[in-house]
Order: C-alpha cells, then structure tokens, then sequence
C-alpha cells in the first residue's frame, strides 16, 4: 500500500483531489472509454470534493466522460431527504460540475425489490468496465461503505443492516435523534471494491486513527473490513497527522520518507487546458 | 447540450451566479425554470436524468421573486405624457392598463391589483367587465383582480375621493354591491369602511366570493375593526392615511396589528406606502416592530407617475404635483403617491433598519400571502411562477422576468448564453 500523511485535513483532501485529477486527465477518458470512479459520502471526503469542484470550474478538469457508482444509500429515506446520499452527491458534487446525469449510479434505497436493485447495481459496473478508481472512507468501526465488522471479505453489493456504532455515529445528522437514523442500507461489497483496479481510502481525524491502526498493522479480518485492501494490488491510504496517532512510529517514519515519492503523483497537477488531445464537445 | 428529459420537452433554464430568496433568506444557489416555472434541479437530475438547456448568467445579481402592488392607480398616456387613468370612464381602460402594466415592470412589479378610487356606478360598470385577471409576459405584468378603493367609505376620511360618489349600504347585501359595482368577477380586494351601518353583511358576502375585503378611508374604532376581520376582513389600506389616529385608549384600526380578537392561524394585513411622505419613518418603525410579517408595500401610485409638475386628473379630481409630493389641488390633502415600487423596498429597508430579506418579503411574498396566491407566486419555492426580479446590492432593479422569460432588462445589451 502506499501511506500518505499530510499535515491536517485541508491538505489531505487536497492531495486526494489532486490525484484523482491527474487520474482523470491521465487516462484520458472519451465517449468511448469512460472513466470509472467509485465515490463516498460523509464529512471525510467533503474538503476533497470541494477542491474538484475548484479543479473544475477552473477548467483543469471535466467530469463529461466520468461514471460515478457510490459506494451506498439508506434503506426507506425518501430521496429527497436533506440525509440521503443522493442529496448529498447532489448538493456537494453533481449540481456543481459538468458531469451527464446518466453516467451517474447511486443505490436506490426505495426500491420495490432491494436485492434485485443490488444485482443491477453490480451488472451496471460491469457494463461499464470496471472501476478504474473507487474512492472510499473508513468508519471508526473499520468498515468501508456499510460493510459492518463480520461482514464477509468477499461480499457483494446487498442489503445490511447498520451496527450500533454506525447508527450512534450517523445520529449528529438525524438531529441527535436515534430513533430517526435509517436502520439499513444498500451497500457495495467487499469484494465490489477489491474489484477495482485501483482503491483509495480517505482518513482523517483522530477518532479514526484506531481504525487505521487495524485495518493496516494488524491481519486482515472481517471485523474491521478496510483490512482487506491489504490484499489489493493497488491501495492508497490517504490521511492526516491525527489519523496516524495509533500507528508505531517505525511505520509513519517510514511513509513520510516516501512522501517526495508519492508526491510525483500529484506534482505537476495536470489540467484539461494543457492536453493536445483533450476531446471537446461535439465530439460524440 | 441537448436535453434529455422524460417529463418534457419544454427548453430548461438556470439562472447561475445568483444569489437567490428561498425560505427567508438570501442563498447562493442556482434557479432552475421551465415551463414557466421553478423547477427542482435534484428530481431534474435524478428522476429525469436532464440538465439545462439555456444558463442566464445574472452577475452576482440578487434574484428575488417578482413584486405584487395591490395598490395602484396608473395611467395611459393620451399622447406624450402619462396621463390617462382607470377611473375615467373611457374605453381605453384595457390599453390604459396594458399601458401601465408595461411601465412597471422596470420596477420589478409583476403582477399587480389596477386599482379604482371611488368613482360612480356608471364607471364600475362599464370598466369592471373590461379587464380580467391575466397572466403577465413581454406585454407587461399581470392583473391580480381590481382593488377598489370605495365607494362605501368615511364621508370624514375621503381623502382624495370624490364626496359626490360616496355611499353607504341600505341592506349591506348583494344589492348594494351590485348596485354600486355591477360584477365583482374581476375584483380581487375592496376596501370599505366597517363602521358604516351593514358593512359586515358585505364583508361576510365579499369573503365568501373570495375576495380580499380591506378596511380603510375609516373612521371605525378598533371593536368596529375587530368585527370586520372576524367576519373576514385582512388587509389595512394605507395604515395610518385615511383613518383615526392610534389613540391608547382606542387604538383604532391601527390597533389591528397588535389585536388579540384576530381569529388563529390568521393574518391582518397591511398596505405601507413607504414613499417617506405618507408616513413618518418613526411610525413605519412602530408598525413595522408591532406586526413585521404583515407588512404590505404598496405605491398607490398615481396618474402623476412619471408626470411633470402641474396639474392632472385623477378620476374625478384634479390634482397637483410638487417635487415628490401629489395634492388635491388647491389644498394640502396628499392624493396618492408616485413612489415606484423598487424606491418603496429601498426607503423601507433604510428608513426600518430591516434586513434585505424582509424588505423583499414586504414586496413580494406578503401581498402573495395577502391574496391568497403564494402557492404559486411571491416565492421562489418549486412549482411557483417563474416570476424574478434581479437587482444589484443597493436593491435597484436590473432584470425583470415573467414566467421565466425577460421582459425588461436596465439598458439593452444581451447577455444570455446558450449551453
């Protein structure tokens, strides 16, 4: 895995949103050959998305040949609700770049048949190739998306119900009121992730450093589900300064000496503007 | 970017770097419009999977809904000046509306109440039937509904209004409005005074017709004004002009703002002509801080609108203008006013201390409430018209907008662009 530490939150999602930038632009995406982006919701990546929509309206990046798949949603929250994740996208991502409504993918909690609409919801990634990118968070349970501790390394996209810890934790958003958090949600797999071809986790705050702490200096194991990505060819744990603090002090030393490495993936930050062969409109 | 929308196919707009009005406060969002109307971008988005067609870029302008004048004598111009008004028994009423109608927009008015100060039964009659309600556009803004202001008033408060062409009820039944005005169908307020014997049969009758009853030109004490709005009565005509002074012991009329007797989960409203002529500023403050959502802006503008110095008719009245000041002529008794509606939001923001928001409010979503429209206009909530004015910071009017489309704009360059 690669470790990336930067000071505080601001830089971390700084660089994050860097990466993904370069990324996009890297790969050089077209209406032939989309770029795959798996998302998260939550305040960890809130400060990362904010620095895209920065990229964008800046014109160093477009989102038009991007498919977005998020990792979940709440079961029966009417998607209009200000705390559905489709709200959330909405309101902190799509309404603010270039990106087709079409190419974006988001569990829907109120479907008639929920694991009919988990089985689409993986056919989809599929159809579309594979994500190229998932971007996700950690729970201070060490899940990734709502992959609970004791969910399965190699699950599926499904239907989970939400472990105490995550209820208390999502309770800030419902008005501190437990009895309004939604009690299950549609959730991406383990495995659907492991899937990607590359997998890059946000952490910050000191209240996930624990978590941190299992998921990457201990084994791996299905009651802290990040754990997994050891696993994975290709894993980018970006975090801050407090995300580190249950870490031993042998492994932060050692990535921070790696950062002039790490850091050649996000110096120079690439821009649309600068691409010979950036498509425009017109060309579809 | 072509649409591609499962709802319709009508072209979408967003009006984009904006600050806009939504549920009391002044938020940067974009405005979405099709149709005519505001339009959820998140169902758009989601449910129809569509995006804009067209972006306004509105320059960092404040889009606030479009402003509602319920009181509002205008004018047509014979030839050259303004000079022609509604209360004249001419068959031009209908041009002299459009006339006005048009000219107010550059004011940010979009829809409005063209309203008849007391005239004779011959004039109702004949003027009533000629203009309907009607939706606004690139023509001018749009007809609410008559306001009229008489004939059942205070022979001691008529203010400018014709003595001859005063009267009071016999029965307080259909027959005196009949009588008086032929077809209220296009009437949407009357204002009377309740202390005239059976005006509260009229106001029972007018309430159940829909129509807003008023008090005003009064000289009613506050139990005559309490009954009124216990049988229906919600607006004041221009507080603090035409009836009794606030005394503490009889608040009079004025004493509505703070009444106990106003029956739950209703408003009394009133009509502030904010033009720091018709009311000292210290007691726009009174009444402001006494009842701040009830607050009205109206102009009550008159035929003077516009108009030089001099002397001009007003229904069956000459009048004189002097500076900003409009008098029955030969006398000190103002006639109307001609503040326009953009200058009244301005004056009551400095003159009230209050926040831009409110100022707004007066002007737009309270006279919606007033009327009983605010399911579709005086908001910018989704599903209401599409109904805008843009201003810059210091609430001067840059844009207006009817049903989404622009219909004056502060200068001539074009500044749309399509997607």
């Amino acid at each position: 895995m690669r470790l990336v530490i930067l000071d505080d939150y601001e830089l971390a999602s700084e660089w994050a949103a860097k990466y993904i930038c370069n990324r996009i632009i890297r790969f050089e995406p077209s209406a032939k050959r989309y770029f795959t982006l798996g998302l998260p919701t939550g305040s960890t990546p809130f400060g990362c998305y904010q620095k895209l929509i920065e990229y964008y309206r800046s014109g160093d990046v477009s989102f038009k040949y991007v498919k977005t798949f998020n990792m979940d949603e709440y079961v029966g929250l009417p998607r209009a609700h200000p705390e559905s994740y489709h709200s959330y996208m909405w309101n902190n991502f799509f309404k603010h770049i270039d990106i087709d409504p079409a190419n974006t993918h988001i569990l829907d909690g109120n479907a008639e048949d929920l694991v009919a609409e988990c089985h689409a919801f993986e056919q989809k990634i599929t159809e579309a190739g594979g994500i190229e990118l998932f971007v996700g968070g950690i729970g201070p349970d060490g899940h990734i998306a709502f992959n609970e501790p004791g969910s399965s390394l190699v699950s599926r996209t499904r239907v989970k119900t939400l472990a105490k810890d995550t209820i208390v934790a999502n309770a800030r958003f419902f008005g501190n009121d437990l009895s309004k958090v939604p009690t299950m949600a549609l959730t991406v797999g383990v495995g659907t992730v492991m899937d990607a071809k590359e997998v890059m986790i946000l952490i910050t705050g000191a209240h996930k450093a624990f978590a941190l702490y299992k998921a990457i200096e201990e084994g791996v194991n299905h009651m802290w589900t990040v754990s997994a990505f050891q696993q994975h060819p290709r894993t980018i744990f970006v975090c801050d300064e407090d995300a580190t603090l249950e870490l031993r002090v042998k492994t932060v030393k050692y990535f921070k000496g790696l950062m002039h490495v790490h850091n050649k993936l996000v110096e120079p930050v690439l821009s649309m503007k600068d691409q010979p062969n950036t498509v425009t409109e017109g060309d579809d | 970017m072509p649409s591609n929308k499962s709802v319709s196919d009508a072209p979408i707009t967003q009006f984009v770097n904006c600050r806009i009005l939504r549920d009391h406060k002044l938020q940067r969002e974009d405005l979405w419009v099709r149709e005519g109307r505001i339009l959820d971008p998140e169902k758009l988005f989601f449910d129809e999977q569509g995006y804009a067609d067209k972006r306004v870029d509105c320059e960092g302008s404040i889009v606030a809904p479009g402003f509602i004048d319920v009181q509002i004598n205008a004018c047509l111009p014979p030839s050259g000046g303004y000079g022609i008004d509604f209360s004249q028994a001419s068959d031009d009423v209908s041009s002299g509306i459009s006339f006005v109608a048009k000219k107010i927009l550059e004011h940010g008015v979009t829809s409005f109440c063209p309203t008849l100060v007391t005239s004779p039964p011959a004039v109702y009659h004949k003027v009533l039937p000629q203009v309907k309600a009607q939706n606004g556009g690139q023509h001018g803004a749009g007809v609410l509904g008559f306001h009229l202001e008489g004939p059942f008033i205070s022979e001691e408060k008529k203010g400018a209004h014709p003595e001859q062409y005063l009267r009071t009820f016999r029965s307080g039944g259909i027959e005196d409005l009949a009588e008086a005005y032929g077809s209220l169908d296009n009437a949407a307020i009357v204002t009377l005074a309740p202390e005239l014997e059976s005006s509260q049969a009229a106001v029972k009758e007018l309430c159940q017709r829909g129509i807003t009853v008023s008090l005003g030109h009064s000289v009613a004490n506050l139990s005559q004004a309490e009954e009124a709005v216990q049988n229906g009565a919600s607006f004041i005509t221009h507080l603090f002009n035409a009836m009794l002074p606030f005394h503490h012991r009889d608040p009079g009329i004025v004493g509505l703002l703070t009444s106990d007797k106003v029956p739950a989960g209703r408003t009394v409203y009133y009509g502030m002509i904010a033009d720091g002529i018709h009311t000292n500023p210290a007691a726009l403050r009174i009444a402001h801080r006494a009842h701040p959502s009830g607050l009205v802006l109206v102009t009550d503008a008159i035929t003077a609108m516009g108009l030089p110095p001099g002397r001009h008719t007003l229904g069956q009245q000459v009048i004189e203008i002097h500076g900003l000041h409009a008098y029955v002529a030969g006398t000190k008794t103002l006639s109307g006013s001609i503040a326009t509606m953009d200058m009244c939001v301005r004056h009551f923001k400095q003159a009230s201390g209050c926040s831009v928001e409110e100022a707004l409010a007066a002007a737009s979503l309270h006279p919606a409430q007033l009327l009983g429209i605010s399911h579709k206009k005086g908001n910018l909530d989704y599903g209401s018209d599409a109904d805008l004015v843009l201003l810059d910071d210091a609430l001067n009017v840059r844009s207006t907008y009817i049903s989404g489309e622009e219909v004056w704009r502060k200068g001539s360059r074009e500044k749309k662009s399509a997607v």
